[in-house]
């Protein structure tokens, strides 16, 4: 009796290992896309918002039939806003569940982090907005699995400079940066190189880390200076921190930031009363005239409540392009899906129309938010 | 000049944070010689409760104040009965191990029930939101509120450890926990009590922390805590006074290392004092020699 039980159990667990070697993979009829973002963590505002956008395009492709005859299945993770969890999603996405094509992570960091994955198993990663001018290519030449559809943070340092000299025309500017991200440093050596090159002077330029919440003693230290604008080369997290003590002690003047102003946790982290002249480089504002963005705008607003912001729209978009490269493509083969991709040119997407370069980044324009009172007021669209 | 005055008056108010924060920990090294690491979590639980009130509840600051102080003083009294006083004659390391497992849960459990984000708490309205200028320098309502209420807290303490028979009985126990048993000092009553209070003031700090800076997050404490710390064996640990001195000087020496300084090397200027302290003079500014019977 006690030899027969325990043969059982040895045959159950036997049985339990046997299932967990094999994760679920798409059907036949179906085509696995993995789904690598960051839903909880320091950075989950963004990730989050990209899910919605993407969920929302797989949706409307399912509905209309697929691509090629065959519906998407998703497989979504969450990487916490960490490096090592986003590699080993990766690698679990691709090994196991045999997916197409990763989308994300959100942020340039992590996203880097999965790369060497894509290349390993001949997968194709896709970013939405990874922005880090490394991401897609660096002096060993381009990371031939690894695409995005957001403009680089060099672009965005160097519009902002041309914005403040040529639209403000600021002279003087202080640099506000976190020391602690690439993203950060590369942000404001591009601006500090644009705005010196276009006759400007950069007063000063002050650091802090992510995580700090007193910023009172560095603005305090520039608010005796003379200057015509801030650059602030940060997160929301802490952006919206630094806008509030600014306007508190009296610093009016105009802030500028890169896209990740781009979060409503900005306005509530700095109350909607400090929120003023603030500017900052997007991907996407809802107040585009662009037919296909009113029309993005509605479908979203239907499915989740609200109107969709730039990660919204990059989900959006990413997905909508990661599809239209499967078609072109006409196989599921993860090596002609990457020959697509690059091919891809004047792709319509509700944040512009972009080709792939040989970098395997968008050519494509920026759009520069304007808010007052904590609400976006206009949008202006520069050309690359 | 106005400059120096600015950053004086935040340094002032980063300080008071620091300095309510350093008398828990002063308090209960004083009496048990436990480093009790998980206060500066209780310091976060005091924001998330203050968040609760405020956001959910929709009270005003003064009762949500109050409300945070109440509760952090039952957590950090369930602290100590549920984790550390089963260990009282275990070793010290015991305990402070125990201390860090009980901020590592108590970090995580937040952020299991709460989420990882960051949360913002609801505009100041009315007069909290005023600020005043004078020259170029400019106070706000709040660093002000800070600042009266850390001293109103401090006085009122410094009456209950010197003037009440609590108070005598924490002093002595601290004294000499033996002896003080042995004069009918409930000596496990007094250890609760320095937790309530320690407990009461974190809270105290983290509400005021989550209206001064507007965002709170499940690790908030870590930092904060480790500096409060620092302050605590600048002024000499075990000591309240050492502790209030010390919170200041931590919070205005790192806004003057911001200010007229590099802003990057400010935390490694505090942690460097730590270190100067305790080679220099390990007992702290307002510590004594003791001789350690053999």
């Amino acid at each position: 009796m006690k030899k027969a039980l325990s043969i059982i159990l040895v045959l159950t667990i036997a049985a339990t290992l046997f299932v967990g070697c094999g994760a679920e993979t798409a059907g036949a009829n179906e085509i696995g896309i993995g789904i690598n973002y960051e839903l909880s963590g320091e950075v989950a505002s963004y990730g989050q918002v990209s899910v919605y956008g993407i969920e929302l395009a797989i949706e409307e492709i399912n509905a209309a039939g697929g691509i090629n005859g065959k519906l998407i299945k998703p497989f979504k993770y969450d990487n916490k806003s960490d490096k090592s969890q986003a590699t080993t999603l990766a690698k679990k996405l691709m090994t196991q569940h045999k997916v197409v094509a990763v989308l994300g992570p959100a942020t340039s960091g992590a996203f880097k982090a999965t790369i060497p994955e894509a290349i390993k198993n001949k997968v194709v990663v896709v970013s939405g907005s990874a922005t880090d001018d490394a991401v897609t290519v660096d002096e060993n030449g381009v990371k031939e699995y690894a695409f995005r559809i957001c403009f680089t943070d060099s672009y965005q340092g160097t519009a902002m400079a041309d914005f403040a000299s040529n639209n403000m025309k600021a002279t003087k500017a202080v640099v506000l940066l976190d020391n602690g991200s690439d993203y950060a440093k590369g942000l404001a050596a591009n601006f500090t190189k644009k705005f010196e090159a276009n006759g400007g002077q950069v007063a000063a330029t002050e650091a802090f880390v992510a995580g700090d919440t007193d910023f009172n003693a560095i603005l305090t230290k520039i608010k005796n200076q003379e200057f015509d604008v801030i650059f602030l080369a940060g997160y929301y997290a802490e952006a919206g921190l630094i806008i509030k003590q600014a306007r508190s002690q009296g610093i009016n003047t105009p802030i500028l930031g890169p896209d990740g102003f781009g979060a409503p946790e900005l306005v509530e982290l700095a109350g909607a009363d400090a929120v003023n002249d603030v500017y900052y480089t997007s991907h996407f504002s809802e107040l585009d005239q662009d037919p296909s963005v009113a029309a993005f705008v509605e479908k979203y607003k239907a499915k989740y409540g609200e109107v969709p912001n730039q990660f919204a729209a990059l989900g959006y978009d990413l997905m909508m392009f990661v599809a239209d490269g499967i078609k072109r493509a006409g196989t599921t083969d993860t090596v002609k899906i990457k020959e697509a991709l690059e091919a891809t040119t004047n792709y319509n997407g509700v944040t512009g129309s972009f080709s792939i370069d040989e970098n395997h980044n968008p050519v494509k324009a920026v759009v520069i938010v304007e808010m007052q009172n904590g609400q976006a007021v206009s949008s202006q669209r520069v050309e690359q | 000049m106005e400059q120096l005055f600015q950053q004086a008056i935040n340094g002032i108010s980063l300080g008071s944070i620091y300095a309510l924060i350093a008398l828990g920990y002063t308090m209960v090294y004083g009496i048990i010689k436990l480093i009790n690491f998980a206060h500066s979590d209780v310091y976060m639980l005091g924001a998330y409760i203050g968040y609760v009130c405020m956001t959910k509840l929709k009270l005003g600051f003064l009762p949500s104040l109050l409300i945070s102080m109440a509760l952090c003083t039952l957590i950090g009294v369930l602290i100590e009965k549920i984790a550390y006083k089963p260990l009282r004659n275990a070793t010290r390391i015991a305990v402070l191990i125990t201390a860090i497992g009980v901020s590592l849960f108590l970090e995580y459990t937040t952020m299991a029930i709460a989420g990882a984000n960051v949360r913002t708490y609801p505009p100041l309205t009315g007069f909290m939101n005023m600020s005043f200028e004078i020259g170029s320098v400019s106070i706000t309502m709040m660093q002000i509120i800070i600042v009266s209420v850390t001293i109103v807290l401090m006085v009122l303490l410094q009456f209950i450890v010197k003037k009440t028979r609590i108070g005598k009985a924490m002093r002595a126990v601290s004294l000499d926990s033996d002896a003080a048993e042995l004069m009918g000092i409930n000596v496990n009553t007094t250890i609760s009590f320095t937790f309530a209070l320690g407990s009461a003031l974190a809270g105290a700090a983290g509400i005021m922390v989550g209206n001064y800076y507007n965002s709170i997050n499940p690790l908030m404490g870590m930092l904060p805590g480790l500096k409060a710390f620092v302050a605590a064996v600048f002024g000499g640990i075990g000591i309240i006074p050492g502790a209030m001195i010390g919170g200041y000087f931590i919070g205005i020496v790192e806004v003057l290392v911001s200010g007229y300084g590099n802003s990057m090397y400010r935390d490694g200027v505090v942690f460097a004092i730590l270190i100067l302290v305790l080679i220099i003079k390990p007992t702290g500014l307002l510590g004594k020699n003791t001789r350690e019977k053999v």
